[in-house]
């Protein structure tokens, strides 16, 4: 793990920052009296815990953008889709305490008077099971999608653009209740996961700890990858394209694989929001999710990874605030954000943090 | 639209099958399919060993023999011949238009030639293989404008252009050996860039990358090294290096090194060739080159 964060001390800084919140907030809420003044609400664990499924959500999207110079416009997409194969677990789990009380199927489909399961529901009841649609379903979409994309050499802005369709395209199928996925009104009212209440202030926290973890796992993981020579070769590729391919790499497949990973990041990211927040609908396929999500990278910094999570955390944390006060400002502070990054700081936070360190070491040189 | 529709109106513009029709003439595709029939698949070729390259008998390693290329009447290269011996530094000059770059685009596989024989060492038909398969087997190329990874540091570079297995997984195992680091060195003290190991490429003169890229192609082991234009742009100090270094390679590669610069070639003072309209008008010694009358009307005499 050293070698992994050789030299890197942003990265540092949030593993640190991790491991203090997957003690303090849960031992804040738990055991720290109501009314005292380090207590820490269920809301805000719940909230917090959000926040750290973007930020894993935003270090997928690093990987691809920041390393790999490919801007997907539809990271979104993979999020929802990781969340959807959650949330079928969890629809399963309500068993017969739905409204209509039936065993076996969901209020919706009993509402829209289906007798069976489809079978595409099947297996979801294990829990194995529904973990490895989170990683397989927007995996093997990537993949194919990819494939496709690719091998054409489909790439800049041409990709962009039909990785904004996709998510496009999945929100109005999601949106169709012969779908059944629930429809507009997507899958909630979940009971429990794994046998314990989800509504309960310590399954929460085992939630926020467990995403915690996951992120801090999912960052190593892309630093493994960006620092292996896997890594050099995804910036290479980034940088001359052509090049690259002239020294003998298949850019195409290194683009595909890298592409892949990060659409996995990103589902288990949306499993992990979706206990949490406890709704999952069509509109997390929206494109304005998607294009969010790129605004928090540029906002952080992308190509540094930490950078991403940082930037999840500062614009949605604003996002919050602002649509709690002023909610018809969000949209124009979220445009003129992006504008502004784009103009003044191309490198986000972190590349203003390194400039100031950079020119603070050039004058204790000078 | 029912089905019966539909079939109704296509039948307007397709031609069913049943109907008597006059045959298509071949398309040109599967006329070159049948041309390339007795074409030498890759997963057939035996990759031959340096060794096995370098036995030729005739000691050549390159020889293009009565090479005719033309682009629309063009004749870029016009029974073009040429000789070039195991270890050899060959200066290739001749005025724009005379074919060198059309020459190297033959060797590498870039154009096929219309008439004539292209072989690389004992019995590899040049004018069979495809780009990435010359590459693979030893002939490498530098062309005129310098294109390093800039984000990159020197060291990367070569890392990155070394001979190694290139797909996704075992890219991501990779982990540099020690034979493999040295070999990076050598190469790095090769091309005088020792010092510049960790600097980032980009920052590098325009000089310096020139040669990280003549180091990216010797990481890649090849016998033949096809460089264009290497002192474009540089100053008379590292002109002077590049000769160096150049000089120094020929003897462990096969160097072919195409130029204008008049005072580069006669630093280097080898065989040249100089080519003419396509064709090669003059070959020897440089000082027996610069003496020849043709030579002097063609070329020279605009410098002289």
């Amino acid at each position: 793990m050293a070698r992994l964060l050789n030299h890197e001390r942003g990265g540092w800084i949030l593993l640190a920052v991790l491991a203090v919140l997957a003690v303090v907030v849960p031992v804040a809420n738990l055991a720290v009296p109501a009314d005292s003044v380090f207590h820490v609400s269920t809301y805000t664990v719940t909230l917090l815990g959000k926040y750290l499924c973007y930020a894993m959500l935003a270090v997928a999207l690093d990987l691809v953008w920041g390393y790999c110079g490919i801007l997907s416009l539809g990271h979104g997409a993979f999020f929802a889709l990781g969340g959807y194969a959650m949330g079928m677990y969890l629809m399963r789990q309500i068993g017969d305490r739905g409204v209509y009380g039936h065993p076996e199927l969901p209020d919706f489909m009993v509402f829209l008077n289906w007798d069976a399961l489809p079978w595409y529901w099947y297996g979801f009841d294990q829990f194995w099971f529904a973990m490895l649609m989170v990683a397989l379903v927007p995996g093997l979409l990537a993949f194919v999608f990819g494939w496709l994309a690719f091998r054409s050499r489909v790439t800049g802005v041409y990709l962009s653009i039909m990785t904004q369709a996709l998510t496009y395209a999945l929100m109005l199928a999601f949106f169709r209740n012969e779908m059944g996925f629930g429809g507009n009104n997507g899958l909630t009212d979940f009971k429990d996961i794994l046998g314990a209440n989800l509504q309960a202030d310590s399954t929460r926290a085992v939630l926020f700890v467990v995403t915690a973890l996951a992120l801090a796992l999912a960052y190593l993981f892309c630093r493994l990858v960006v620092t292996s020579k896997l890594g050099r070769v995804m910036t290479a590729m980034r940088d001359a394209e052509d090049r690259t391919r002239f020294i003998g790499y298949r850019v195409e497949r290194f683009q595909l694989a890298v592409f892949t990973a990060s659409a996995v990041l990103a589902g288990i990211a949306g499993a992990l929001y979706v206990p949490q927040v406890g709704i999952i609908n069509p509109s997390e396929f929206q494109p304005l999710n998607s294009i969010e999500l790129v605004v928090w990278v540029a906002v952080g910094g992308r190509g540094t990874l930490y950078g991403a999570a940082l930037g999840a955390g500062v614009v949605n944390y604003a996002k919050t605030v602002l649509t709690g006060t002023l909610p018809e400002v969000w949209l124009f502070a979220l445009g003129a954000l992006f504008v502004l990054v784009t103009l003044a700081l191309p490198k986000g936070i972190v590349g203003l943090w390194r400039r100031r360190q950079q020119s603070r070491r050039n004058l204790a040189h000078a | 639209m029912a089905f019966g529709d539909v079939a109704s109106s296509l039948a307007g513009t397709l031609r069913m099958p049943d109907e008597p029709a006059t045959r298509p003439p071949p398309r040109p595709r599967a006329r070159w399919q049948m041309l390339e029939r007795d074409r030498v698949w890759d997963f057939l070729i035996e990759k031959p060993t340096r060794d096995e390259l370098l036995a030729a008998d005739h000691g050549y390693i390159l020889y293009l023999e009565d090479v005719t290329v033309s682009f629309d009447g063009f004749k870029a290269l016009d029974a073009l011949t040429l000789y070039v011996d195991i270890g050899e530094l060959r200066c290739v000059i001749g005025p724009n238009g005379a074919g060198k770059t059309t020459m190297m685009d033959v060797i590498t596989g870039k154009t096929r030639p219309d008439i004539g024989a292209a072989f690389y060492g004992q019995r590899l038909d040049l004018t069979r293989l495809s780009e990435p398969e010359i590459a693979a087997l030893g002939i490498g190329r530098k062309f005129q404008k310098p294109t390093v990874f800039e984000n990159h540091t020197a060291f990367e570079n070569l890392e990155l252009a070394m001979s190694a297995d290139k797909r996704v997984w075992p890219t991501l195992k990779a982990r540099l050996k020690g034979d493999e680091r040295d070999r990076i060195d050598a190469t790095l003290a090769t091309i005088g860039l020792i010092e510049h190991g960790d600097q980032r490429a980009g920052t590098l003169s325009h000089g310096q990358k020139q040669w990280l890229e003549i180091g990216m192609l010797l990481m890649q082991n090849p016998l033949v090294l096809l460089v264009d234009e290497p002192v474009a742009g540089m100053t008379r100090r590292e002109s002077e290096l590049t000769a160096e270094l150049l000089t120094r390679l020929a003897g462990d590669h096969s160097v072919i090194v195409v130029e204008h610069d008049m005072d580069f070639v006669r630093s280097i003072a080898r065989r040249v060739t100089v080519l003419h309209e396509g064709r090669v008008l003059c070959e020897g010694p440089f000082d027996a080159v610069q003496d020849d009358e043709r030579v002097r009307e063609v070329y020279l005499g605009v410098d002289a």
